[in-house]
């Protein structure tokens, strides 16, 4: 039986996907999208895709329940029944996946983002498996009849022993062929995301949401652009670690800030790991703009220019605003590297702002 | 093409089913069950999703909610949150599904629960006015919907589909079972024509004055009313509107496509309870006497107690229904009802009560005929009952945002199910005026039960209700037990009455 449910099922799925262009800015904003966020897909609240009907409201009109409480107690699971328990879909929040790569193609239509022209030689290459090939063992299931038989007929006619008229063939145990795999490499680009962030005591809690936010739909278009696509986080107060995803945007530092100490980090690792022939490399730095002193401004701004900038496709930092910090970095690079066209300078005063900075970010298809 | 189409796209049963269901149904019948001729057909569970996502008929117009509900039931499968053991629908014959992966004594249950359903649609007094070749209709509203969209686009059509969906609660559920109107005469009689001829010493004795004088004030009343529009309250919202709106042709086919289906759908909301109850009765009765084989019973015990559990806090229909099927079963035959059931005050006569007369099973019978969920509910939930099952009612508080037990007494407890189920716990609308302030505009007016509508749903229900009425709507409602009037005019929608609580838009 043919499914036709399949055309409704994609009209809904364009209906959610339309639903998701139109508020674009809402959900970048709000983070709502970021906690369901799967391998593959991201699972999106849509309160408002139902059909509008007549109704009583919500917690308006209680029920009746069959237990053994008391009167004041509190009922379990009351929310879903109201009456019409057993088979009918109750009155839940319509959620719904969408993929990561449909996800980016909504971004990059809305903010207009060009593809990016990945460089690097496409080093990287991945393995695919395919049964092009034939091997002497293998599995009775893969045996190759055609192959088995040629080997028998060749087996006998060298011996002699092949009568054409009377062709009877009977392969022996060397005669069997299977089918076996070839691995073929697969050229791919590959772009690695180094994440920085500034975890002094100055960075608050909404500071950290705004950086969280940014990296999820930094990833997203990234992740679209790349097949493979590595991503480290660093951390610094007068210190930079490494740390993974969870840490990163969690820890709470109470230190002062040494901007430095994060690019010397990012230095190594990109030595260490990611040749810039390559790979193509991302840096993301984000910070409320203060620095320890203009000392250690000086030594970012030559490790930048001598070592950063050389190894990467684009430097973008962006800056949140906090009750502390000064704000003055951002002014220090801009002097600097204001004309520079692998830096990306933006501001990110409060969360109206993601969408405009991820434009900035990625706006240059680098 | 409907249920040609239908028939020769599904599998038929294999035949140690075949078997069984030749057997069940013998027996079925042998109980008195009175059903259509039932089809069953077996389907993997994406079928089954579909069919179901379908409202029971995979052949319906194209529409994105199909899809939708096909998403979630599908998401609720993969995680292991919900299951669908079988599907019936009301045709004749019936037709109803069977997943293929179920154990051989899961079919054996829903084929017996099955043949309850068709029993029930075929005699049960509210589906008497259903459409029983509606795999015919369905499909022929398909093919129309589908030539709407070859003529005016897929978005007009979907948006218009939208917009009645919106509505197609506002429809009267009793439409085919009373007769609401009556034609008026918009003129009163002439003085004096209420009198009979009588001779002049009989006239005070034949003619008493002040009758005279109420009727003629009556004949003048219903003559005022006969000038207003419509005459009286009408219930069937989606008729009126789709008489008296403004709509092109295409929309009205599309409205009357959305309102017969509405319809047909409106007996099986009617009778959730009943339904559910009376093929769970016969399932129970029939597997548990005859069918069930001795190494089936604990497979039978597990997914029978999943079927009617009642988690706590919940109603589960198919339990309250069987219960009570069993309840009344009991109490006809034990003699415990009539005038001296009513009258006995004394709990342990009650309790001993034995008058045999062995009525119960014709009394089930009869119940399942005349009955709705309302009237069954009020007539045979009794104080004893919700004391033994364990029923109470709850109600949200808003201080700890969470649900409470708010009572155990019987008069609530009823109050609250009869409320739930009466017009399928919606609110009840009617049209009040069709040419509000004489400039045709609608005016329908909430029957309040001290329950709020919900306002935002209201304020895109009553927009969608004003572009298929063509002219600014109006609803007159409570908010908070206070007057209020929801007014929408097709673009904006406007609010007199007291501030709704915080929480709500």
């Amino acid at each position: 039986m043919i499914l036709n449910i399949e055309n409704d099922l994609n009209r809904f799925r364009q209906i959610v996907k339309g639903r998701v262009r139109k508020d674009l800015k809402r959900y970048m904003s709000s983070g709502e999208i970021i906690g369901k966020q799967g391998d593959k897909f991201v699972s999106i609240p849509l309160p408002e895709i139902n059909i509008p009907r007549l109704r009583y409201g919500k917690n308006q009109t209680g029920g009746v329940g069959q237990g053994d409480a008391d009167e004041g107690d509190k009922v379990d699971g009351a929310e879903e029944s109201a009456g019409q328990a057993g088979d009918s879909p109750g009155d839940h929040l319509l959620e719904a996946e969408i993929s990561i790569e449909e996800l980016a193609e909504i971004l990059g239509e809305e903010l207009h983002l060009p593809r990016i022209e990945p460089r690097g030689k496409k080093n990287i290459t991945a393995t695919r498996d395919k049964y092009t090939g034939i091997a002497r063992v293998g599995p009775q299931s893969l045996r190759h009849q055609k192959r088995t038989f040629r080997e028998a007929l060749k087996r006998e006619i060298s011996a002699g022993t092949y009568n054409s008229a009377a062709p009877v063939l009977v392969p022996r145990k060397e005669d069997v062929r299977y089918r076996s795999w070839n691995s073929k490499a697969d050229p791919q680009s590959a772009a690695a995301i180094l994440y920085v962030m500034d975890v002094s005591g100055s960075m608050g809690r909404e500071q950290k949401e705004i950086v969280r936010l940014e990296a999820f739909w930094i990833d997203t278009w990234l992740r679209a652009n790349y097949k493979h696509i590595e991503t480290r986080f660093i951390i610094h107060d007068a210190v930079a670690r490494e740390v993974d995803r969870e840490t990163f945007f969690r820890t709470r530092e109470s230190g002062g800030t040494l901007i430095s100490s994060a690019y010397m980090q990012v230095d190594s690792l990109i030595t260490e790991f990611y040749p810039p022939d390559e790979w193509n490399i991302y840096l993301f730095q984000f910070s409320d703009g203060d620095n320890w002193s203009a000392a250690d401004t000086r030594t970012c701004i030559d490790l930048l220019k001598n070592r950063l900038l050389k190894s990467v496709n684009l430097f973008c930092y962006g800056q949140v605003e906090s009750e502390y910090g000064s704000g003055q970095f951002f002014n220090d690079l801009r002097g600097d590297f204001g004309s520079d066209e692998r830096v990306v300078l933006s501001k990110i005063p409060d969360r109206e702002a993601i969408m405009g900075s991820i434009k900035d970010f990625l706006g240059k298809g680098r | 093409m409907g249920e040609e189409h239908y028939r020769r796209s599904r599998r038929q049963l294999p035949p140690e089913l075949e078997d069984a269901r030749c057997r069940i149904q013998a027996i079925a019948k042998g109980h008195g069950l009175d059903f259509f001729d039932t089809v069953f057909e077996m389907c993997d569970y994406d079928e089954i999703n579909m069919i179901a996502s379908y409202g029971g008929f995979p052949t319906r117009y194209p529409h994105w909610r199909w899809g939708m509900e096909y998403l979630q039931m599908q998401k609720g499968y993969e995680y292991g949150l919900q299951k669908i053991y079988e599907m019936v629908i009301n045709t004749n014959p019936a037709y109803a599904y069977l997943l293929d992966n179920n154990a051989f004594v899961d079919q054996k249950l829903v084929m017996a629960h099955v043949f309850g359903h068709v029993d029930f649609f075929k005699n049960n007094a509210w589906f008497a006015h259903t459409n029983r070749k509606m795999l015919d209709q369905v499909a022929n509203h398909a093919a129309k919907v589908r030539r709407i969209i070859d003529a005016v686009g897929e978005t007009a059509t979907e948006s218009w589909l939208d917009t009645c969906l919106s509505i197609d609660n506002l429809v009267d559920p009793y439409r085919d079972h009373i007769k609401r109107t009556r034609a008026l005469d918009d003129e009163p009689p002439p003085p004096g024509s209420h009198k009979l001829p009588a001779r002049s010493y009989m006239e005070s004795y034949i003619n008493p004055p002040d009758y005279v004088k109420r009727q003629e004030r009556e004949a003048v009343a219903r003559a005022e009313r006969a000038k207003t529009f419509p005459e009286a309250p009408v219930r069937d919202v989606l008729g009126f509107v789709l008489e008296h709106g403004r709509m092109l042709r295409w929309q009205a086919d599309i409205l009357s496509i959305v309102r017969d289906e509405a319809y047909y759908f409106a007996p099986q909301a009617q009778t959730k309870i009943m339904n559910e109850g009376w093929a769970s009765y016969w399932h129970t009765k029939l597997m548990t006497e005859q069918i069930l084989e001795d190494a089936e019973v604990i497979d039978y015990c597990d997914h029978h107690s999943g079927t009617v559990a009642m988690r706590p806090g919940q109603l589960n229909p198919y339990k309250i229904g069987l219960e009570l099927y069993r309840d009344i079963h009991k109490r006809w035959d034990r003699g415990q009802f009539g005038k001296d059931w009513i009258e006995c005050d004394d709990a342990v006569a009650k309790r001993d009560w034995s008058r045999p007369t062995n009525l119960g099973k014709d009394k089930i019978f009869e119940v399942r005929r005349t009955h709705n969920d309302v009237t069954f509910l009020d007539t045979y939930l009794t104080e004893e009952f919700c004391r033994r099952v364990g029923l109470f009612t709850y109600e949200f508080d808003k201080k700890s945002g969470e649900y409470l037990v708010d009572s155990r007494e019987f008069a609530d407890i009823k109050q609250k199910l009869l409320f739930m189920v009466s017009n399928h716990g919606q609110p009840r609308v009617f049209v009040s005026d069709g040419n509000h302030a004489n400039r045709g505009e609608l005016e329908l007016t909430h029957e309040y039960e001290g329950v709020d509508i919900q306002l935002d749903w209201a304020s895109h229900t009553l927009g969608n209700l004003a572009r298929v009425w063509g002219r600014p709507v109006h609803l007159r409602t409570r908010i908070e037990s206070k007057d209020a009037v929801l007014h929408h005019d097709g673009e904006h929608f406007t609010y007199e009455g007291p501030k709704p609580a915080a929480g709500r838009k």
